[in-house]
């Protein structure tokens, strides 16, 4: 039941912030909501609500590293996709590995 | 240069196009929750800025744009891409104000609990609007 829950919340969030980045001009700006806390708005509350503040204050230091790591992604996938000309579905699944390498490097060098 | 809302926008995508990105963020939000539950919150604090969702819509956003050039005549293969680096550009400046977001969550959610999401959430964005007209001002290409 939890899962359930987790998965519609999550899916009710994420399509509200997408659909606001769809109607939303220019483009540049519009591509602000692909970085938007939907996943993390719908995870730590349900966490506050089950887990507590300071369970999820843990979760926020972690976030602050893969933010940045999403960052880097964003930036790999522009330059895949302006100057190699992939298409946007390689880019951004292949800068995946990018994201990895960056979020579980810095959290072991900062976190451990 | 003037934020602005295309409510025609929604016409070009499908229903499965919305199906997609639900189905895809409630299984995100499934994996942030699950990796948390099995290696600690540390680790599923991770999976809270993964890029799940970034693939579908930066991929939605090319096929949209080629289809709009391509009703018009043209190729819009460069449109499209171009479109997406657009995109992906803006999500880059997002993640800034993200950090914030996880930030504030970090400093404040043992004192203020909910209301920590909240500031969080203003404080992406703000920090993302403000870096997005910066970017424009000083006119830098990422």
């Amino acid at each position: 039941m939890e899962y359930l829950i987790r998965f519609l919340a999550g899916g009710i969030v994420v399509s509200a912030f997408a659909v606001l980045g769809d109607v939303l001009r220019p483009k540049s700006f519009a591509g602000l909501f692909g970085a938007a806390p939907s996943v993390a708005l719908a995870t730590l509350g349900l966490a506050l609500w089950k887990d507590g503040g300071d369970y999820v204050s843990v979760g926020g230091r972690s976030m602050i590293l893969s933010s940045l790591a999403l960052a880097v992604y964003s930036l790999v996938v522009c330059q895949l996709l302006v100057r190699r000309r992939w298409p946007a579905l390689a880019a951004t699944s292949a800068a995946i590995f990018v994201w990895l390498a960056v979020a579980l490097g810095s959290k072991q060098l900062l976190i451990g | 240069m003037a934020v602005r809302v295309r409510w025609s926008a929604l016409k070009q995508s499908r229903w499965y196009e919305y199906l997609l990105r639900f189905v895809l963020g409630g299984l995100a939000t499934v994996l942030a929750g699950t990796v948390a539950q099995f290696f600690g919150p540390e680790a599923g604090g991770l999976f809270l800025a993964f890029p799940a969702i970034f693939c579908a819509s930066a991929t939605l956003i090319e096929k949209h744009e080629r289809e709009r050039k391509q009703k018009l005549g043209f190729s819009g293969n460069r449109r499209g891409t171009e479109a997406a680096a657009l995109d992906a550009a803006g999500a880059g400046l997002g993640s800034i104000g993200l950090a914030a977001f996880g930030l504030c969550v970090w400093w404040l959610t043992p004192s203020l609990s909910f209301g920590s999401l909240a500031v969080g959430s203003v404080a992406w964005l703000t920090i993302s609007v403000f870096l997005w007209r910066l970017r424009l001002n000083l006119r830098i290409h990422l």
